[in-house]
């Protein structure tokens, strides 16, 4: 992206955008594309380094970055409270095995090419919140948010339910996932001595959609829809009387929310290689929303700190249960490392919005944002 | 025709105790214009308090102290919680809420484990037998306190001055406010007293024929949400008819099962997010909402 010196004045058209003219002191060009630079080389490089654990632990946080900068187009953006996120990451995670699986295991698999199967499964995600856009459309605040929740309640009724599609109970294995001929499985392929599982490979897969995504939604946010967006959650009836088509609009980032959520549950059943319903509970909602709220509501970067810090966090206590002082390994009448973490972003949630209004990501780069969007009538 | 009897009673029952919670939701959204999600949690805690106690100082001690601790947490949590935040986003506060209900549950679940513990309520199992038509002594219990205290509430609310107070704040926060009603103690007051009823709500929801307090509680809490949006999330009225309709959608569903055993098991659990989305598609404010009007 070439700097060049555009004055940064936006288009005033909502009392809070004001906020936005007061940019901070940015770096200067060079310096940041170097920051840029060695950063990705560091993920390109890492998957010839780190064991499992680790490219696990990142893989799963590059999913969750995908959902998370998905739900905050829609809650941080537009300001449409959704804990429904979870049943849209299992649209996703299953439509995926229904698309991709060959009928092996005596479940409905419709055998299409793997890379089909997860477009599909992501356009299926984009549909079912296509289908709740009557609600979605309609609704807002605190209605929306637990008219979403009956989402999470039916969808996990149709998992358990479902069995020729789901597994039931104990769910379905997950085709791995293979393009141009290379296949995202354990097949051992030998890269520079290093032996590449389905983690190493998935890495790659996985930086390039979080990269894709990430794009989209800042190309998405910047421009005029993203404008829009701003203007329903910052002042709704003003949005519709200078011309945004309020419910159209709310419908459609429902929708591209929910594709971002499908393309999350793609990556994360071929991370664990093997999907069940319990995992797409209310908790992982509320992890969503806890991601995008610790890290900033409304910007993307936000949503990728938050999806690190949500995700990684319990896998780093797990690690080191025996290293910390307060937790211990499950079981044991302690403090368990996923308890202990949700106490953590429990917390953090509470403090993030009492005393960092904007998030983790207004810190780092240590910006000072005033707190009133204008209230919401 | 005797088991459609039945399961409508006990869905009345049900819903009674359903109403409670949705009640508390609702004083709390009136008085402060927020969403508490975190009132499971605040279920959660009376119902611990009074099984933790009922050993050692009685069932009606430990029920008092389980209402008085929840009361306490709601209140705590207000003073320490949402009286910090400066902003103005009210979508914002109820992300709050969240956190702090993560942070709740997370911890009483970690003390319940893997237990179910009893509350040691004196009705135990015994049935009523009128005609063909039994009743458990919990469920008419329930049926009578909810209606006791939903009345009792809502006399509180017309007649006396933290009535007036906490209605006219609902009206106008800026206005009540010149007036002298003291917005802080109006939002504490209702924050306690929505503890109070759920700690209340937390008693019947795990009494016979549930085996007891246990982690899932706080899931069968959560339906109150659809009770108040449904009734409208700032009508006390349309908590009540919201409660009950969830309480026997939900019973007649369980009843039913076997007739309708192509929608899958345990459908009880999910009809009331079905009729709730249903009656959401028709009246995106709730059946009683106050119709979204403003003035521009």
């Amino acid at each position: 992206m070439s700097e060049t010196p555009v004055s940064e004045v936006p288009v005033s058209e909502a009392p809070a955008s004001e906020t936005s003219a007061r940019r901070p002191v940015r770096l200067p060009t060079r310096a940041r594309t170097y920051v840029w630079a060695a950063g990705a080389l560091l993920l390109l490089v890492l998957p010839f380094y780190l064991d499992r654990f680790w490219l696990q632990a990142g893989l799963f946080a590059m999913a969750a970055a995908i959902g998370a900068i998905g739900l905050n187009l829609l809650t941080g953006s537009t300001g449409q409270l959704s804990m429904g996120h979870a049943f849209f990451l299992a649209v996703g995670a299953y439509g995926y095995c229904v698309f991709a699986a060959d009928g092996g295991d005596g479940l409905t698999g419709l055998g299409l090419p793997t890379w089909l199967a997860a477009v599909l499964a992501v356009l299926v995600a984009g549909l079912a919140g296509g289908l709740f856009s009557p609600i979605a459309g309609r609704l807002r605040g605190a209605y929306l948010g637990i008219a979403t929740l009956a989402l999470i309640f039916i969808g996990q009724h149709v998992l358990f339910n479902a069995k020729d599609l789901t597994g039931g109970f104990n769910g379905r294995d997950v085709p791995p996932l293979s393009l141009f001929g290379l296949t995202f499985d354990d097949s051992e392929l030998l890269v520079a001595n290093v032996p590449f599982g389905s983690a190493e490979k998935l890495w790659y897969a996985a930086l390039v959609l979080l990269l894709g995504g990430a794009l989209f939604a800042r190309g998405v946010l910047r421009g005029r829809p993203g404008r829009a967006m701003n203007a329903i959650r910052d002042h709704r009836i003003a949005a519709g009387v200078m011309g945004v088509p309020v419910a159209r609009y709310r419908a459609a980032v429902f929708v591209l929310s929910s594709m971002y959520a499908g393309l999350a549950g793609v990556l994360l059943a071929l991370v664990f290689q093997r999907t069940v319903p319990d995992y797409f509970g209310i908790t992982l909602s509320l992890e969503y929303l806890a991601m995008i709220v610790i890290g900033g509501l409304g910007s993307v970067s936000g949503a990728v700190i938050g999806a690190v810090f949500v995700s990684v966090l319990p896998q780093l206590l797990t690690r080191y249960s025996d290293a910390l002082p307060l937790v211990s390994a499950p079981g044991t009448g302690g403090i368990a490392p996923g308890e202990a973490s949700r106490y953590l972003y429990g917390a953090a949630i509470v403090v993030v919005v009492l005393f960092l209004p904007g998030g983790l990501v207004r810190v780092a780069a240590g910006r000072r944002f005033r707190t009133d969007p204008g209230e919401e009538r | 025709m005797s088991t459609f009897a039945e399961l409508l009673l006990n869905g009345l029952s049900m819903g009674s105790v359903y109403a409670l919670i949705a009640l508390g939701f609702v004083v709390i959204f009136r008085a402060t214009e927020v969403v508490n999600f975190a009132h499971a949690s605040l279920l959660l805690a009376g119902g611990y308090i009074t099984a933790v106690l009922h050993d050692d100082i009685g069932f009606w001690p430990a029920l008092l102290a389980g209402i008085a601790g929840a009361a306490l947490v709601g209140a705590a949590v207000e003073f320490l919680v949402m009286r910090r935040y400066r902003g103005s986003d009210h979508s914002v506060l109820a992300i709050v809420t969240i956190g702090v209900d993560i942070l709740l549950t997370t911890e009483l679940t970690r003390r319940i484990g893997t237990d179910v513990l009893p509350l040691g309520d004196p009705w135990g199992d015994d049935v009523l037998t009128i005609g063909s038509i039994s009743l458990a002594h919990t469920r008419i219990a329930a049926f009578v306190t909810a209606g006791l205290l939903i009345t009792a509430f809502l006399l509180t609310f017309r007649y006396t001055s933290w009535g007036v107070a906490m209605r006219a704040a609902a009206e106008s926060t800026e206005t009540a406010a010149l007036m002298g009603v003291r917005l802080g103690r109006v939002s504490l007051g209702a924050w306690a007293v929505a503890g109070g009823l759920a700690a209340v709500a937390a008693l019947f929801l795990t009494v016979f024929p549930t085996p007891g307090l246990e982690r899932a509680t706080s899931l069968a809490a959560l339906k109150a949400f659809p009770a108040a949006i449904l009734g409208g999330l700032d009508s006390t009225t349309g908590a009540l008819v919201g409660g009950l309709i969830v309480g026997v959608t939900e019973s007649l569903a369980t009843g039913y099962q076997s007739e309708l055993s192509f929608l899958g098991r345990g459908l009880g659990d999910v009809a009331p997010y079905l009729v709730m989305t249903v009656i959401l598609l028709v009246r995106p404010a709730g059946l009683f909402g106050t119709k979204e009007l403003a003035r521009v």
